[in-house]
């Protein structure tokens, strides 16, 4: 680049003398500042956007792991029982109740979240207490390799492997082709880690919420 | 300062192609190499930096005369990073399935060395009007070279091209071109292409100068 | 490489003139190969000749396009492109399709050789280069093995081969799991005899040790190769597994079945000598062999995929120049304490 000849002698010849550290510290700060009167005013203003496309994200998501379902309820686990509340609080868990149309409780969506190939995989599925099964799984959150990893929520024969599934005694990824049992689930060649990640989490999720769900379903 | 004046068009035209940020400066790797498994997530990282870029050489000329050199590279550094969480919600909100695909790497345009660059190299030390001229060029030849990346890799590792199939459902695909060794290996061959067609074109300049020298 | 063998050599010492050249290095290692290369059409085919011939076309294509044209008649005439393009071939699948190999051909030579200045600058393997970029590609294909069809089904080539460029057609004939698959993943042997003779599914070229053996020992005894590499390879593999047999028979492959599964003996015989990718000194030899060995053994066993061969010569070729900086041989005379300190 023929422009980077004569850097420092214009700044030089233009500030003439040294600046004093105050100044330095000022700009700086000035600079900060405004930066974060930027920042924030522009995250304020999309925050209602963000936060309303995620809460309807996780709605549609709930529908989609859980057929029949009309309407949905947020409910938490407390003192050994669940109990209905739409309010999030930091670090409470919750999981998804789904109703038909009559209002009778045809399922839980139940999130879990754990790592995968690169970052954290967040998924919903749905789970149904009658005949301990899933029926459905959504991924929401991903930084899953593009074009391989991400065929976990892109690959329909992989979703479609979450269709119906036997959470007993524990869901298994096998090589694709030789998944034949109930509760097992043909990973994705190419990559076996972020299917095994997603079977994985859905354990953990299992393991966390189907006590809880058959005692206080 | 340069001390011919500087042509506003010239300025502009050798982003494109001489001093291409990726191709001929080879600036700007980490989201070159990290983002460019499709043809669409190379024009969204495109469009990104070119915005940040483009606002960022906007400001730091403006502001140039009341930076003090000491902490010029701080304050470039404040202002790009400012822009990037600005494009980075901005994304989230308006597309937020694009911002999905993209992911961390809408962060890391701030460490993107050749929008720092163009703000030392460039913006600090001309005029706002051909700072922004300047950054149009770089923003749309980063933009070409990410597209031409992007598509080589779609097109051989998925078989379409900005999602449009082009070989139906029997294509096979290259999967090692959307992993991290396609990026390296694609980029390969594009910087052999290109200065395989520099040299070219030099060697042609050459031989067009000695035809001039015998013909006077 | 371009000049052709004077007459009179006008030298310091060692004046004895090996009457070895690369044109004839190559030939013999043709020779050597031919028993497998036989055996391996024999075993699976018509298609296993396709895919050879494939993969030599693509090698020696690229080899002329690539090539400037003063060099192009001398470096095709040495036959190093078609030694390339037939051990690639020789690890391919038989069912792969046909411009898989070809394309395998054309990255080991342009990727593998010809982008680092072309014959004796290469730091890998260009055959291996090709198969690993095939395997990263094209996982799928380059891990579907079909069942020998012997000499009674010789004409009856496989659809999947017949594929149009950048098409794929699911194979659709028998399919059997290699050796190395049944004992990762089922975790059963196989008949060693079997191994032996080479009647077990697997790549074209890998499953006749007996005849690999047979040609390693004959370019051997030519001095084409360093025998040192092949051997201390196959120790290096039998010890270690000996090694894990005894902490646990029942978990682990034993060294017979260890030395004569997968591509262990093309690889050693064949790639990981080659004087160009591993060390020059009989010390260098035994510690490049060896890592290849260990490197083997740890991917098989512990490692995500069954077999390793590949990586193993791959990594140990990337070590090359520094196995060769630190096995230099003392200047007479000089640097007792510091060996490299003598010419630095």
């Amino acid at each position: 680049m023929s422009t980077d000849s004569g850097l420092g002698l214009q700044s030089a010849s233009r500030q003439g003398r040294e600046p004093t550290s105050l100044r330095l510290i000022l700009t700086l700060s000035l600079a900060g500042l405004l930066s974060g009167i930027i920042i924030v005013s522009v995250y304020e203003a999309t925050l209602p956007t963000i936060t309303a496309y995620q809460a309807r994200m996780l709605r549609e998501a709930v529908f989609q792991v859980l057929p029949r379902v009309t309407q949905s309820q947020r409910l938490v686990w407390r003192d050994g029982t669940l109990i209905a509340k739409d309010a999030e609080e930091k670090g409470e868990a919750a999981v998804f109740g789904g109703y038909d149309a009559g209002g009778n409780l045809v399922g839980y969506a139940i999130p879990s979240a754990g790592p995968g190939f690169q970052d954290t995989i967040t998924l919903l599925y749905g789970y149904l207490p009658g005949s301990r099964k899933i029926v459905g799984m959504e991924v929401l959150d991903s930084r899953e390799t593009p074009g391989l990893g991400d065929k976990i929520y892109k690959d329909a024969a992989f979703v479609g492997e979450f269709k119906d599934l036997a959470v007993d005694p524990e869901v298994r990824a096998v090589k694709r082709g030789t998944g034949s049992a109930a509760n097992e689930v043909d990973a994705i060649t190419g990559a076996t880690i972020s299917s095994k990640a997603v079977v994985r989490i859905i354990n953990e999720g299992n393991a966390r919420w189907l006590p809880r769900l058959d005692a206080g379903g | 300062m340069p001390t011919s004046k500087p042509d506003a068009y010239q300025e502009f035209i050798k982003g494109l192609w001489r001093d291409n940020p990726v191709f001929a400066q080879v600036l700007g790797m980490c989201p070159m190499l990290a983002v460019t498994n499709s043809a669409v997530n190379a024009l969204a990282m495109g469009g990104a930096t070119f915005f940040v870029l483009v606002a960022s050489s906007f400001l730091v000329s403006s502001l140039k005369r009341w930076i003090p050199k000491q902490v010029r590279i701080s304050t470039y550094v404040i202002i790009i990073a400012t822009f990037v969480t600005v494009i980075d919600y901005s994304l989230q909100a308006l597309l937020p399935a694009i911002h999905k695909e993209l992911g961390a790497f809408i962060p890391l345009i701030v460490v993107n060395c050749m929008i720092l660059g163009r703000q030392e190299s460039f913006a600090s030390r001309h005029s706002i009007g051909l700072a922004v001229i300047d950054a149009l060029g770089m923003a749309v030849g980063f933009l070409f070279a990410l597209l031409a990346l992007g598509s080589v890799r779609e097109i051989l590792g998925n078989g379409t091209w900005l999602g449009l199939d082009l070989f139906g459902p029997n294509f096979e695909p290259w999967v090692i071109m959307v992993l991290p060794p396609g990026g390296f290996l694609t980029l390969g061959l594009l910087l052999l292409l290109f200065s395989w067609l520099a040299e070219r074109r030099q060697k042609l300049a050459e031989r067009l100068a000695e035809m001039e020298v015998e013909g006077t | 490489m371009k000049r052709p063998d004077p007459k009179l050599l006008v030298q310091p010492a060692p004046l004895l003139k090996q009457p070895l050249t690369t044109s004839m290095a190559m030939r013999d290692v043709l020779i050597a190969l031919a028993p497998a290369t036989l055996a391996g059409v024999w075993m699976f085919g018509l298609g296993a000749l396709l895919i050879l011939l494939a993969s030599i076309a693509g090698a020696v294509a690229t080899e002329w396009v690539l090539l400037p044209d003063d060099e192009r008649r001398a470096q095709l005439a040495n036959g190093s492109a078609i030694v390339t393009g037939l051990l690639l071939g020789l690890t391919l699948p038989p069912a792969l399709p046909l411009w898989m190999a070809f394309l395998g051909g054309v990255v080991s030579i342009g990727l593998g050789k010809i982008i680092w200045g072309g014959l004796g600058y290469n730091l890998f393997n260009p055959a291996l280069v090709g198969r690993a970029f095939l395997l990263a590609a094209f996982p799928v294909a380059m891990t579907t093995w079909s069942a020998q069809t012997g000499p009674t089904g010789f004409f009856e080539v496989a659809a999947s081969n017949l594929a149009a460029p950048f098409m794929h057609i699911d194979f659709d004939g028998v399919s059997s799991a290699t050796p190395l698959n049944l004992m990762k993943f089922q975790h059963q042997s196989t008949a060693l005899w079997d191994l032996m003779i080479g009647r077990t599914s697997g790549c074209i070229g890998e499953t006749s040790g007996l005849l690999l053996i047979l040609g390693g020992l004959f370019l051997a005894f030519r001095r084409d190769l360093d025998w040192r590499i092949p051997a201390s390879i196959l120790i290096a593999v039998a010890a270690f597994t000996s090694l894990l047999v005894l902490i646990d028979a029942e978990r682990y492959p034993g060294p017979l079945f260890s030395v004569f599964s997968g591509s262990l003996l093309i690889g050693a015989f064949y790639m990981a000598s080659d004087p160009v990718t591993s060390p020059l000194t009989p010390k260098g030899a035994w510690i490049f062999g060896t890592g290849v060995g260990l490197l083997v053994v740890l991917i098989r066993v512990f490692g995500g995929f069954p077999e390793g061969v590949m990586y193993a010569i791959l990594l140990m070729n990337a070590a090359t120049p520094l196995i060769d900086r630190y096995t230099q041989p003392r200047v007479f005379g000089k640097g007792l304490k510091s060996p490299r300190g003598g010419h630095e």
